[in-house]
């Protein structure tokens, strides 16, 4: 990777959140592949494709406010060669455009690497129309597609980087506030399909993704505080799934996984899954959105609407231990 | 070079078609839509475009995309004649877990550049098949995009026909066959198309209108030199053409054919 992961960079992305940083490292990726070619649907701006656009105006393309063209375009660069990788938010990245997905995706294996910026309530300041909680379900159940939810910035990058050299379709969703919380003050090893235990613990092992990775590590720091150890796991790739890592967990008392998406469908479903057929496991508490559409407002105040605040987890979790 | 005898290259497509059908038994088949396809697409793969058996993968090549799948049987009658589509590929319609089912797969040895079936999808692979060219500066190829009218509800279709025009990409020809028919109905019943070619127009295109069972005027027509425009040809056909029974007949979209109604397809299909 051509990308220099500094201290300050990664203050930089922080700042700037994880659409910018995916804009950012787009662009470098794309000085040294004259095949990485961009396409926005309306949303340069907020995709961080803004310099994009500038340096290289020749693949850059802007498909209007029309989702289901963006995929086709892509699946039509993708199968002339290119690598296309096209951005916006996440909520209509995903389910405005769900049968071209699963047409040129899922079906042709072409590949399109999409982006999803603002997922989660990213932007749920505009309502449940804007939140993207479903996005995850809905192309978990799409074969062939790859799914990476990045915990920080840093690790954008890398999950960018990783996907514009997979010869597969991939999902990128992107996820959390602006600043964006690092997980990753420096560089390490990322692989897909490799999750990354952040810490060990032996009570309980919290399996969280995207933004809800930061939160998990502070909720294990109360955790300890009322005595109990925490495993905390990175899952960065949804699928596919790192077995290994849920095996390995399941030593724990509890197993609790973490999304700032819907309960039904997304990581804690996967994991639920891979459990299902253990004769001896433990028990899996699903930490999300539960099934409802909380009203508009802004970030935190729509976590703290969901359950989703560290003190919030660390009840849940307290609460499913004691019991 | 010898001239090519489009009457005997129709009948024959048309008579594989009926042999296909009857074939598929109890299943049915798209034969409705397949039949008034025939003189379009022979006169693209014998006529218009540059695909050779040897260059399917050719970067010169013309792209051919069968926005409406379902006329897939007609392509692949259309290839056998080309000789790209083998006989035992054609022996294997409809066949279970067969690449020659009811809408195209996508298959590099076959000359099947995307798979279809979910309608209204095409015209935005064209888009983005043009840009790719376009980057790689291949301003040779061509691109070919097969619609049927009724494909024309499905609002992608216009978000594709805006981002051509807006693009300017001029490699790009849409072909509409309008058979007039859809899955219910007639179109003017089931939902109104209005002026197609003003709504193409309308959207940037250059637009022309030819019998759609003429291949004489379908090549005069898809032979247009490229401009900065996309363009669009409305061919104006009739669903299930050759089998009197079935022409302009909705219930043929998707059919089976009895043993008698086999025989007179055939006999009738020989005798155009």
């Amino acid at each position: 990777m051509n990308i220099n992961i500094t201290s300050a960079n990664i203050r930089t992305w922080s700042r700037i959140g994880s659409g910018g940083t995916f804009g950012q490292t787009l662009l470098e990726l794309a000085k040294n592949n004259d095949k990485v070619v961009a396409i926005s649907a309306d949303m340069t701006t907020a995709s961080g494709l803004e310099r994009f656009k500038t340096a290289m105006p020749e693949r850059f393309f802007n498909a209007g406010i029309a989702e289901q063209n963006l995929i086709g375009i892509a699946a039509g660069l993708a199968k002339e060669g290119f690598i296309p990788f096209a951005a916006t938010q996440a909520a209509f990245i995903s389910l405005r455009c769900s049968d071209q997905i699963k047409v040129n995706m899922g079906y042709m294996k072409l590949s399109v690497k999409l982006i999803g910026i603002l997922s989660g309530f990213g932007i749920g300041i505009f309502g449940p129309t804007h939140m993207a909680l479903e996005d995850v379900a809905l192309i978990r159940a799409i074969p062939n597609i790859v799914i990476l939810s990045p915990a920080d910035c840093l690790e954008t990058t890398k999950a960018v980087n990783a996907a514009s050299e997979l010869n597969e379709p991939v999902y990128i969703r992107l996820s959390g506030g602006v600043p964006n919380p690092v997980v990753y003050k420096d560089d390490y090893d990322y692989q897909i399909g490799k999750a990354i235990t952040l810490k060990e613990g032996d009570d309980v092992a919290i399996i969280a993704t995207g933004s809800m990775v930061y939160n998990s590590l502070k909720v294990a720091e109360i955790l300890a505080e009322g005595g109990y150890s925490a495993r905390v796991v990175d899952m960065h790739t949804i699928k596919p799934l790192d077995t290994e890592a849920i095996m390995m967990s399941c030593s724990a008392k509890l197993i609790v996984t973490v999304e700032e998406h819907s309960i039904h469908g997304g990581l804690g479903s996967a994991i639920a899954e891979r459990l299902a057929p253990l004769k001896v496991k433990p028990p899996q508490l699903i930490v999300g959105v539960n099934d409802f559409y909380p009203h508009a407002g802004e970030y935190n105040w729509l976590l703290e609407q969901s359950g989703l605040t560290v003190p919030q987890i660390a009840e849940k979790i307290l609460s499913s231990l004691k019991n | 070079m010898t001239k090519i005898d489009y009457t005997r290259i129709s009948r024959q497509v048309r008579e594989t078609l009926i042999k296909m059908a009857y074939g598929a038994g109890n299943i049915g088949t798209h034969i409705g839509g397949s039949l008034s396809a025939v003189e379009i697409l022979a006169a693209l793969y014998m006529g218009v475009m540059n695909i050779s058996k040897g260059g399917l993968t050719s970067e010169t090549r013309d792209r051919f995309i069968l926005s409406k799948g379902h006329a897939a049987m007609c392509q692949f009658a259309v290839m056998h004649q080309k000789g790209i589509v083998t006989d035992e590929d054609i022996a294997t319609f409809k066949q279970n877990g067969s690449l020659f089912h009811a809408h195209p797969v996508i298959n590099a040895e076959r000359g099947i550049e995307f798979s279809g079936g979910s309608l209204g999808q095409g015209l935005s692979l064209a888009v983005g098949t043009a840009l790719g060219l376009k980057l790689k500066k291949n301003d040779t190829s061509s691109i070919f995009v097969l619609l049927g009218d009724g494909e024309c509800n499905e609002g992608a279709v216009w978000e594709a026909a805006m981002s051509a025009a807006h693009y300017k990409l001029g490699n790009i020809t849409a072909i509409i066959d309008v058979n007039r028919l859809q899955l219910d109905d007639f179109t003017e019943r089931v939902m109104s198309l209005g002026e197609l070619e003003q709504k193409f127009s309308g959207f940037g295109w250059r637009t022309t209108v030819c019998d759609g069972h003429s291949v004489d005027e379908l090549i005069a027509a898809l032979s247009s030199e490229h401009s900065e425009q996309p363009y669009c040809v409305l061919a104006n056909t009739v669903k299930g053409k050759g089998v009197s029974f079935m022409e302009n007949v909705a219930s043929w979209h998707n059919n089976r054919l009895s043993k008698s109604q086999y025989a007179q397809a055939l006999s009738e299909v020989g005798g155009i």
